[in-house]
């Protein structure tokens, strides 16, 4: 057992876990924040994807104890039911998803990429960049959209 | 994933002990690859050495007339690089199209060329920029660190601190990717610096990355597209695989190294 500290959604936790234990497994089912999914948990798809320290990365990809002393956001961490984040607003006015599977770690991908790329994306860029998500519902057409809105959401905020 | 135990070393001094200690131990730089094949259970080490908390392993610095990269530098750190933006653009590029924006937030220069993935991209940088390897124990040229298929110089303990790559005076990448899995069918890096020409090619090899003798000769003479017209590269020790027979790569090496040329003259 490793004893790994880090801060998720602004709360500091402490634990001793198995050195194997992957961020993904470490979010999902040590502290029951589910709302970080694993898809094909061979790094293609993006579901996990979280940030540390700012960053996205895929959390199925990563061992909780390489973040220790890190600081890690979730899609728990972002907004809340009654208080979306903009990128969230965006992707529910624009139907950027069906059935929801890919749509938290399309959520933290876009926010990264509104992170490193500004708030005017053009669809080019977007899809570019969405390269590490898959989604097997949309098609994508809403999803880019979504991230073009709520690119512009954020700067508002 | 088998279990294994988990060391987290603050110096590459401590990591090099550490490694003499457990000889089944695998660094763990950025993970991207590793972890993957240790979920697959194609490897089991017994224990992982982590780098990320050595000090002085990440960093870009410009060294005389070499750009010089601290080993756990991450991709996306390569790629948005004014430093490496300036000096030698190409390298930025190529770290701008490895894996997809949250693997090259994680995976490391040093872990790339120390995996030596016959499809990965960094190698052929090294070979073609004619860079060279510092560990914690010698400097080894690019020309002698990569052996074959993940295999490469490095000894047993010994551990990529940097990379230092001599400014060339042109250079360009152009990979030719598969369409599912992005890596590179055939990846083709050209630089020229004086009037040395090298242009080194991943993704085909059998053997790994390689310097392509026929592009380099037909590029001797001049630096330019119109140079590799009719050049023709052997099938002989190329990969066949269900993505592309060895002829297919072999005709493709002379078609991107052409593009690359045509792209490093553009710049």
């Amino acid at each position: 057992m490793a004893s790994v500290t880090m801060i998720v959604n602004g709360k500091e936790v402490t634990a001793n876990v198995d050195p194997r234990t992957l961020l993904a497994q470490f979010l999902r089912e040590h502290l029951h924040l589910t709302g970080t999914h694993v898809g094909c948990d061979t790094s293609q798809c993006g579901a996990c994807v979280v940030h540390v320290d700012g960053r996205s990365i895929k959390s199925c990809t990563t061992l909780a104890v390489a973040c220790d002393g890190a600081s890690v956001t979730t899609i728990e961490g972002i907004g809340t039911p009654d208080n979306l984040h903009p990128m969230q607003a965006a992707f529910r006015e624009n139907h950027g998803l069906q059935c929801g599977f890919c749509t938290p770690g399309m959520i933290m991908s876009a926010i990264d990429i509104v992170n490193r790329k500004g708030h005017k994306l053009d669809e080019h860029t977007i899809r570019e960049e969405l390269e590490g998500n898959i989604c097997r519902c949309t098609g994508y057409h809403n999803i880019v959209k979504a991230v073009a809105a709520g690119a512009e959401a954020m700067a508002g905020k | 994933m088998y279990a294994f135990s988990y060391h987290s070393p603050k110096t590459v001094r401590q990591a090099a002990t550490l490694l003499g200690k457990n000889p089944d131990a695998k660094v763990l730089a950025g993970g991207q690859t590793l972890l993957p094949t240790m979920k697959q259970r194609l490897a089991s080490p017994s224990a992982l050495i982590d780098l990320g908390k050595a000090e002085g392993l990440s960093g870009i610095e410009v060294k005389g007339r070499n750009v010089v990269i601290g080993a756990m530098t991450r991709h996306a750190d390569v790629a948005s690089s004014a430093i490496v933006g300036e000096a030698i653009p190409a390298l930025a590029a190529l770290a701008g199209g490895i894996g997809d924006p949250a693997v090259r937030n994680r995976g490391t220069i040093g872990g790339s060329l120390a995996n030596n993935d016959p499809a990965a991209d960094y190698p052929s940088a090294v070979l073609a920029l004619n860079a060279t390897i510092i560990t914690n124990k010698r400097k080894i040229p690019a020309d002698e660190f990569f052996q074959g298929m993940f295999s490469t110089a490095l000894e047993e303990g010994e551990v990529i601190v940097k990379v230092s790559f001599p400014i060339p005076s042109k250079a360009a990448y152009e990979k030719f990717p598969n369409p599912a899995s992005r890596y590179a069918m055939v990846g083709v890096f050209v630089a020229k610096k004086g009037s040395e020409t090298r242009v080194a090619v991943t993704g085909a090899g059998s053997d790994g990355v390689f310097r392509s003798a026929e592009c380099e000769a037909a590029l001797k003479a001049r630096f330019n597209p119109k140079s590799l017209d009719g050049v023709k590269v052997k099938a002989a020790g190329l990969n066949s695989d269900i993505h592309a027979s060895s002829e297919y790569r072999a005709h493709l090496i002379p078609v991107i190294a052409k593009r690359a040329v045509a792209k490093a003259m553009a710049k």
